[in-house]
């Protein structure tokens, strides 16, 4: 062995200690020399900051990229998703096809969405179209379900209206700033309950992008029974699905947490569903995802001592359809039962196998894929390289005339909505 | 079956066709008969055979022979005999007796915790409290009653101790598990599901049952099971459910928060289940009015326990069945249920599922028979396993205090619902609904025991050996059950 790998982590969560020591790993404090770093994204941000003047070795590692909040942000990643769309359809790719009523067929995957106060009068006359819609205002900035607040009538607005008014040429400042987003209101429901998907995407890299999708994600469930009636507005246990929300709740179980596992939900939807259905709500599901780290790809700044491992949060609703709400960054590694904390623990273990394999010392000039008995629960959801690799073949398969099978209309473009054969499938 | 008599032959025809006549299907197909008849072209010089022909036409031949084949499989598992009635519920006296006791002892608790609690055990709901109940019908899971001073009537535990199996341990392997065709390990293969759905068009009860004994596909598992159960949920049974909901929106029963309890206890508290918690809560609660339940106690000893309406005690004519299901539920009832969640999400088709899964199979799993799919034949099956195939382990276990049937029998009583992974018990139940039997169960806790026997051996305590078999939710059903059948 070349020598020992230190760690930094100023997180202190014992599923993170407890994989770093048992691979004897020691510990160092931000200053030294460390070669793997866990922190929070205050600590990458300041790390990469100019003033800081720090430059990364190759020997270096850390778990955020310098401006994850292009996809984390939930105003910049709408912003960067509408961009994706916009430029896909000028290069006329077919994933950007339109159906008869002029919606996306692959890419319509967040709820319409717009930001306040900037797009105060977009809203409005979106709102004017469907005057009963039900949208839920979130803080840009914010997580875990903290100043979310769901409306339905213009006057609930008022606030956001006049400061549209008085300075509509004003940047609105950060803390005040909100997205507003069609609430999903047909929600798919589960024993008469509401839920979220919680899913956990680590990315290694984005140009090209190499991504992988975590098999141990879960449903969160609602306390209380679903009602869409708009007198329960109020009642946050109803429609958030957070877990530090629904904490509070008198209902809360110690032993599940509210927690279903996806395997579990799979059982139940090919089972009550059928399998086709099903197999096409994941299929959507990880195409969502690939699409939503391409559509950053571009303005991320993809340097090579990152890593990062999301969590993903998708509503489905009743027709099987799923929605993108948000990703964050720092997805919690707070265990609330025992199946949670393996869960968790299991996590980071196979994160930090593929970004740092069998432990060793890091060399960020190290670029493939670990092969696939090395990634754990992961699966590779898409690899840029890869499936470049395999357009370049099938394209010239198709020139020499030879078959190309059922494939053929994906080899008219590098990208549409059926999977490449070297991702997931 | 093979070796029947011509006398026991006919009896079972004589039996079908009792119980076929009082079915829909009877007099659905004379209407049939009937409007066939009317028609002009139909040919009256041959009037039987140009019925039978035209009835085959039209598909009734076809219902027929599923609806025959079905009261044959229930047949199948009681012993074909032209006994006595009392002999034809229970031959064995002492096991009559037994369950007099143990019933006896239920009946107690039942009757204590009433008198402890002042509590009735029936009471008309009053017209306020009707109307709530009604509108959160779908959301029973959500109300919080002090529950606190109910407890269980029993638990398997109890049940155990009140039965003494040693005098029970000679046991006959049975044909159709030992014998059974090799199990798949690849269940899920796209043929398989090609078949299946050949089966369901087929409309034909006994291919759909041996498909299932190598296991349905999760997507086509709803219908295959409806198909070999005969449950089709028509107008007629959402009527019937709609009734027995009014009858507990109607009246409360000191029964109703043991139910309550259980799921709560049970599946609320469950990592694969807690979801299902307010269905459950509503079908648990329809099945203990469900007077169609009593007819299982017809081929047991077991004796539905009886009540008084208030100042008529002892007067026969004011007798009635307490429940009107007659089935008191033990500490863990409620997981019978809970698995079948997974299958089917519309309420009145979970249930009438429920209803004939309970009737045919579970029904055996807590009275006390000589029945072959009884309680007491499984115990016995799965000890006589364990001591021929692994006499070491049996001798161990046996040795240091841990009585191999006092871990297994929570799991045989619960037919393993809510001990294996979710997945793992659907491919199981397949296995009892496919060969029409429960001894894979006793099969599959052999197994269990088996393949866990390094651990097994070197523990020397009960506490130790139940901590080495605690957890079943990471098992492998098919690996397993090849592992004990075919090695």
């Amino acid at each position: 062995m070349a020598g020992k790998v230190k760690y930094a982590c100023d997180i202190e969560k014992s599923v993170l200690i407890n994989n770093f020591e048992k691979r004897g790993w020691t510990s160092a404090s931000a200053d030294e020399d460390w070669n793997f770093y866990w922190s929070s994204v205050q600590t990458t941000r300041n790390i990469f900051s100019i003033e800081n003047g720090y430059r990364l070795q190759d020997d270096q590692v850390i778990n955020h990229f310098p401006n994850h909040y292009e996809l984390t942000r939930k105003d910049l990643m709408v912003k960067n998703l509408k961009r994706y769309r916009k430029d896909l359809e000028k290069e006329g790719n077919p994933v950007s096809e339109r159906d008869d009523e002029g919606r996306y067929k692959y890419l319509d995957f967040i709820p319409v969405t717009f930001l306040l106060p900037a797009d105060y009068n977009l809203f409005v006359e979106e709102f004017r179209k469907n005057p009963n819609s039900t949208w839920i205002m979130k803080p840009t900035g914010k997580a875990r379900g903290i100043g979310i607040f769901l409306i339905n009538k213009l006057s609930q607005l008022k606030k956001w209206s006049r400061d549209s008014k008085t300075n509509s040429f004003a940047a609105p400042s950060g803390k005040d700033a909100y997205v507003i987003s069609r609430y999903i209101d047909n929600p798919l429901l589960i024993g008469g309950k509401k839920f979220d998907l919680r899913l956990y995407v680590l990315v290694t890299s984005y140009r090209p992008l190499k991504c992988y999708m975590y098999r141990l994600g879960f449903c969160r469930f609602c306390t209380v029974k679903y009602t869409s009636s708009t007198s329960e507005l109020d009642n946050m246990f109803i429609h958030l699905t957070n877990v530090s929300i629904q904490k509070h709740g008198d209902e809360y179980n110690n032993v599940h947490g509210g927690k279903w596992t996806i395997k579990n939900m799979r059982l139940f939807l090919e089972g009550t569903r059928g399998k086709e259905v099903t197999d096409k709500l994941f299929d959507d599901i990880n195409w969502l995802t690939v699409h939503s780290l391409k559509a950053v790809s571009g303005v991320m700044a993809n340097d090579r001592h990152c890593f990062e491992c999301y969590g993903y949060d998708i509503i489905i609703d009743n027709n099987l359809k799923p929605w993108l709400i948000e990703v964050n960054a720092s997805p919690s590694l707070t265990s609330t039962t025992a199946a949670d904390r393996i869960m968790k623990y299991n996590l980071i273990n196979d994160s930090l196998n593929i970004v740092m394999p069998s432990g060793e010392l890091p060399d960020v000039r190290w670029n493939k894929v670990p092969p696939k008995d090395a990634l754990g629960n992961y699966d590779l959801l898409y690899d840029e390289d890869l499936a470049q690799a395999d357009i370049l073949e099938r394209d010239t398969k198709s020139r020499l005339g030879l078959s190309v099978g059922s494939r053929g209309r994906d080899a008219k473009s590098s990208f549409t909505g059926r999977p490449p054969p070297t991702t997931w499938k | 079956m093979d070796t029947a008599t011509d006398m026991e032959l006919s009896h079972l025809v004589d039996m079908v066709t009792r119980n076929l006549k009082a079915t829909p299907l009877y007099t659905d197909m004379r209407q049939a008969a009937a409007a066939q008849v009317q028609k002009d072209s139909f040919h009256l010089g041959d009037l039987k055979q140009s019925l039978l022909s035209a009835l085959e036409e039209s598909g009734w031949e076809r219902k027929l022979r599923n609806a025959v084949y079905r009261e044959m499989l229930i047949c199948a598992q009681r012993e074909l005999s032209i006994a006595p009635p009392e002999d034809q519920k229970e031959p064995l006296t002492y096991m009559r007796k037994a369950q007099a006791a143990w019933e006896k002892r239920i009946l107690k608790s039942l009757n204590s915790m009433c008198t402890e609690l002042s509590v009735p055990l029936a009471r008309k709901r009053p017209p306020q409290e009707q109307k709530e109940l009604l509108s959160r019908w779908t959301e029973l899971g959500t109300e919080e009653p002090d529950l606190s001073h109910f407890r269980p009537v029993y638990a398997p535990k109890d049940f155990l101790e009140q039965s003494d199996f040693s005098e029970l341990s000679i046991s006959e392997p049975q044909a159709g598990v030992d014998d059974s065709p090799e199990i798949p390990a690849d269940v899920f293969a796209s043929e398989r599901t090609k078949l299946g759905r050949r089966v369901l068009e087929a409309d034909h009860t006994s291919l759909a049952q041996q498909y299932a004994k190598k296991g349905c596909p999760t997507g086509l598992r709803g219908a295959i099971w409806a198909q070999i159960l005969g449950v089709k949920v028509d107008s007629v049974d959402q009527l019937y459910y709609q009734q027995l909901k009014s009858y507990v929106i109607h009246h409360d029963l000191l029964i109703d928060s043991l139910i309550y309890k259980d799921v709560k206890l049970t599946a609320a508290n469950d990592d694969y289940y807690f979801v299902f918690e307010d269905l459950l809560h509503q079908i648990l609660l329809i099945f203990s009015r469900d007077t169609s339940v009593l007819k299982c106690f017809a081929h047991t000893s077991a004796t539905p326990a009886k009540s008084y309406i208030r100042g008529k005690l002892g007067m026969e004519e004011f007798q009635v069945t307490y429940p009107p299901s007659g089935v008191i539920p033990f500490h863990g009832f409620t997981m019978y249920s809970a698995s079948l969640c997974f299958v089917y999400d519309e309420p009145a088709r979970l249930y009438f599922i429920f209803r004939e899964m309970y009737t045919r199979y579970f029904f055996h799993l807590h009275h006390m028979s000589s029945h072959p799919q009884g309680i007491v034949s499984l115990c016995a099956l799965f000890e006589s396993l364990l001591q021929t195939h692994e006499p070491e382990l049996f001798y161990h276990l046996k040795g240091v205090g841990a009585q191999p049937l006092k871990i297994a029998f929570k799991w045989l009583m619960r037919a393993f619902a809510g001990f294996l992974g979710s997945d793992q018990l659907l491919l199981l139940w397949d296995r009892v609904l496919g060969f029409n039997s429960l001894e894979i169960l006793s099969v599959l806790a052999f197994a269990i025991f088996s393949f866990r026997r390094t651990n097994l051996l070197e523990v020397s305590s009960y506490a130790a050996a139940e901590a080495v078999l605690s957890d079943l939710t990471t098992l492998k059903l098919v690996p397993l059950l090849q592992l004990a059948l075919f090695s």
